[in-house]
């Protein structure tokens, strides 16, 4: 069975540019949630955000790229670039047929598609929107694979490309199908992860109409508390992560850093409602269950567990019933954190940067922290850790997501040599 | 040890065509359900012509509390989808709890209700956006209600290629089947006959501006001019062959044989399209030579360029006039999410009932492409194997092969 190893990460997250300023912010607590900047937030019951900083040409893209490309499409080549240069890897030495593309986004070029619907329809006046306004980029932005193309273009690659889009578990998801694409033979290397720019009126006005998003105006700093008992529902987010993944005994071979093995993954569907959850967690757990079980490793042996923890009442309940439903008493004696608290909730990419996040805690012996979590919810009564980074060598480690549609995803990381030993 | 995976269940909302049998039937005489645009008016832009599936009421369909949270596209979606599982005759109930999952493909999501709730947002103020408008529009949409509809619980996904989305959709549950799970509902349904889905479109610059639904979508012919925008689509139920065995499933289409994917290099690069490489790797993939292949569904793409670049694909693997080309999407349109999954499933009932469908409306294909293309009269044949081509906008390239039953 081939194996897979991420040898390369690239991140753009609210709080900086670049792991390195990602990483700090976790390990530091820090929160990097605001009132929204990029419109005036007063109309919605949700006025806050976690934005990125981004400045598209201090990030290296070119005059062109920043006019063909959307934000989420910028985020996602920029992360592309730094998570090649840490790979060490010559793309261009490869087979580029054998290099293949993989980006989750639940929500596309949505920002670009907003803003330019705005001019087409003359302020929402024209049901008959109007052509003669429309931009050359306008296709490229309604149809959101085009984003896969950039990154696989930006990587020289020319294996098979795909945007998976699973709403908030395509982050994971498309992290699964760059493995699969390796494990099967089919690819040596992917470029894989996700990329999110929601930030917009439209995804505002959705999230208020039906109460996601939390309404804790006057403090933005603080206002997205998984695990608390204050937790009032998600902050809207925005960023990416792109993961190099190789086959491990080539990636061995040429000598790379490997940060972690992908081990285990798996989803399933809870059928149940496009938004709600029941609160047994029980396709989650499945998801859990599987991803472990390919992992051949037990559920005792997981060090730590990065949740989805959205901080919406019903999602926090839900995901520690899964936890215990699969790890049992192991679950209590798990460190879990959601480090949403600090970048909010980028939909479609946060799975990817949370996995970015769990090969960072691997790498260095570090747990982020939940930031926030100063009242623990006694209902949710696991050890989410609360406030400060925790030090702690990890050799597993579990990573969950979940999202509208119903889709339940888990993922587990590895030390490589935990698995053959 | 892998065993076949097979199709055993079809379910097609097509402009020429509601229900399979319609669709196969009107394919087969060369019937186009291309026309004037109606569902909006469309007078005011340069392309004035689409596939749109006519006789479709949704209320005969869709349960009613479903009707505001659903799209256009979703509810042909839902309705493909509980066609192909009648005709596999799965009883999702009878299956293992996890057993099947979902996989679609989308592109632009389901447009016409995202363009109401902007227009709501905008026009009105964002307290009459819909609360439905967080799902009802995305591009996981038709995966999760169809998921939701039917209980399935296994693995499932959303590939967004454009127009190929429908061959990686159908690989993908290939995938699945082979790890295991007994069947996967897959294809793709589109729809995006509405201003904010016309008028991007327009933006790409591929779109035909000829007014006559004959001669506005002309793929491979001299006077190519672009293509036409469709709606519709297929789901399929993707199966393993040992699992419709023992269930005693009514029939077996035919096997997905081979399925191969590639990107093409950056435009100016100097290196080749992706295209051959895709359909020479879902060949091997099959293993099995050109030789073996009996027709090629062609992506067909109606511009000048693209054509060429099909044609050179084709005739590099099966050398010129090597191998019989059909597009009957020129009866349809391009149905963008949709398209290549209603070509499997044409492909399908080609290899079951040995005939080629016609390319409509194209009298001869350009000489210069030196392709055999099918057109006036479906063609007879011995068909045991046939290659889907397909193409999506910004370089993606999927190519299926699929065998008959045996």
């Amino acid at each position: 069975m081939r194996r897979v190893a991420i040898t390369g990460l690239g991140v753009v997250a609210p709080g900086g540019v670049g792991v390195k300023e990602y990483w700090d912010l976790l390990t530091a607590g820090r929160t990097a949630t605001r009132r929204i900047s990029f419109y005036d937030p007063s109309p919605f019951r949700s006025q806050v955000a976690a934005e990125c900083d981004f400045d598209p040409a201090a990030a290296g893209l070119s005059p062109q790229e920043i006019r063909r490309l959307d934000r989420a499409a910028q985020f996602a080549v920029v992360s592309t670039r730094e998570a090649l240069a840490d790979s060490g890897l010559d793309i261009a030495a490869l087979d580029p047929g054998r290099v293949g593309t993989s980006l989750g986004s639940a929500v596309g070029c949505t920002t670009s598609l907003e803003r330019e619907y705005v001019v087409v329809s003359d302020g929402g006046r024209k049901w008959n929107v109007d052509h003669e306004y429309a931009v050359p980029e306008l296709y490229r932005h309604f149809v959101p694979s085009s984003m896969a193309a950039e990154v696989g273009r930006a990587a020289g690659a020319e294996g098979p490309a795909a945007v998976v889009s699973t709403g908030c578990t395509s982050g994971l998801d498309s992290l699964g199908h760059a493995v699969d694409l390796i494990r099967e033979g089919t690819a040596d290397v992917m470029i894989a992860g996700a990329t999110e720019a929601p930030i917009s009126p439209i995804t505002s006005a959705c999230f208020d109409a039906i109460h996601a998003t939390t309404p804790r105006n006057d403090t933005p700093e603080s206002a997205c508390r998984p695990f608390d008992r204050t937790r009032s529902g998600l902050v809207l987010g925005e960023g990416a992560a792109i993961l190099v993944l190789e086959e491990l005994e080539s990636a061995r071979r040429r000598g790379a850093h490997i940060y972690a093995e992908i081990a285990g993954f798996a989803s399933r569907c809870n059928a149940f409602h496009m938004t709600g959850l029941k609160p047994d967690g029980r396709e989650m757990a499945e998801a859990i269950d599987v991803a472990l079980g390919e992992a051949a490793l037990a559920p005792d042996s997981v060090d730590y567990i990065n949740a989805h923890g959205s901080g919406t009442k019903m999602n926090d309940r839900h995901e520690t019933g899964a936890f215990k439903r699969s790890l049992g008493a192991h679950a209590y004696e798990t460190p879990i954190s959601s480090i949403k608290s600090m970048i909010g909730h980028s939909l479609g990419a946060i799975g990817s940067l949370e996995i970015a996040a769990c090969a960072l805690a691997m790498e260095h012996g570090v747990l982020p922290p939940t930031a926030n979590l100063h009242d623990p919810d006694p209902e949710l009564d696991l050890d989410y850790i609360p406030l400060t980074a925790r030090e702690k060598k990890t050799d597993v480690v579990l990573s969950v997501g979940s999202g509208f549609g119903g889709f339940q995803s888990a993922m587990v990381l590895a030390r490589p040599e935990r698995r053959t030993a | 040890m892998t065993t076949a995976t097979v199709v055993t269940g079809l379910g097609v909302t097509a402009p020429n065509g509601l229900g399979t049998e319609d669709f196969w039937k009107a394919t087969l005489a060369g019937e186009s359900g291309l026309g004037p645009v109606t569902r909006f008016d469309a007078g005011q832009y340069p392309s004035r012509i689409a596939g749109e599936v006519s006789d479709y009421v949704a209320e005969e369909h869709i349960p009613s509390r479903l009707m505001p949270q659903t799209d256009h596209m979703t509810r042909l979606a839902l309705t493909a989808a509980d066609w192909a599982l009648a005709d596999a005759g799965i009883d999702p109930e009878q299956m293992p709890e996890f057993g099947i999952g979902v996989v679609t493909s989308a592109s632009g999501g389901a447009v016409e209700f995202g363009q109401r709730e902007l227009q709501n947002l905008w026009s009105k103020g964002k307290e009459y956006v819909s609360a439905y408008q967080s799902f009802a529009w995305f591009y996981a949409v038709n995966t999760g209600q169809i998921s939701i509809r039917h209980k399935l619980r296994g693995p499932s996904g959303v590939l967004l290629t454009e127009q190929a989305g429908g061959i990686d959709a159908i690989g993908q549950a290939r995938r699945h089947v082979r790890k295991g799970f007994p069947a996967v509902i897959s294809g793709g349904v589109d729809a995006a006959i509405c201003p904010w889905g016309w008028v991007p479109q327009i933006a790409s610059g591929l779109m035909s501006t000829v007014d006559d639904p004959e001669r506005a979508y002309l793929p491979f012919a001299a006077d190519a001019s672009g293509y036409v925008p469709g709606e519709g689509g297929a789901i399929l139920i993707v199966e393993d062959e040992r699992s419709a065995r023992e269930r005693g499933a009514g029939q077996v289409y035919g096997e997905i044989a081979g399925y191969a994917a590639t990107l093409d290099p950056a435009p100016g690069s100097g290196r080749p399209p992706g295209l051959r490489r895709a359909a020479e790797n879902a060949l091997a993939d099959a293993g099995l030579t050109p030789a073996d292949v009996d027709v090629v569904f062609a992506d067909a793409a109606g511009t000048p360029a693209a054509d060429r670049a099909e044609a050179e694909a084709i005739t590099g693997i099966f050398g010129p006039h090597g191998v019989p080309v059909t597009a009957p999407k020129t009866m349809t349109g391009r149905l963008l999410a949709g398209g290549a999954a209603l070509d499997v499933a044409t492909a399908l009932l080609a290899l079951r009932d040995g005939v080629v469908p016609p390319t409509a409306h194209v009298t001869e294909a350009a000489p210069e492409h030196r392709i055999d293309l099918v057109t006036g009269q479906a063609r007879e044949a011995d068909l045991r194997t046939a290659l889907v081509l397909a193409r999506g906008h910004g370089g993606f390239n999927a190519a299926l092969v699929v065998r008959r039953a045996a």
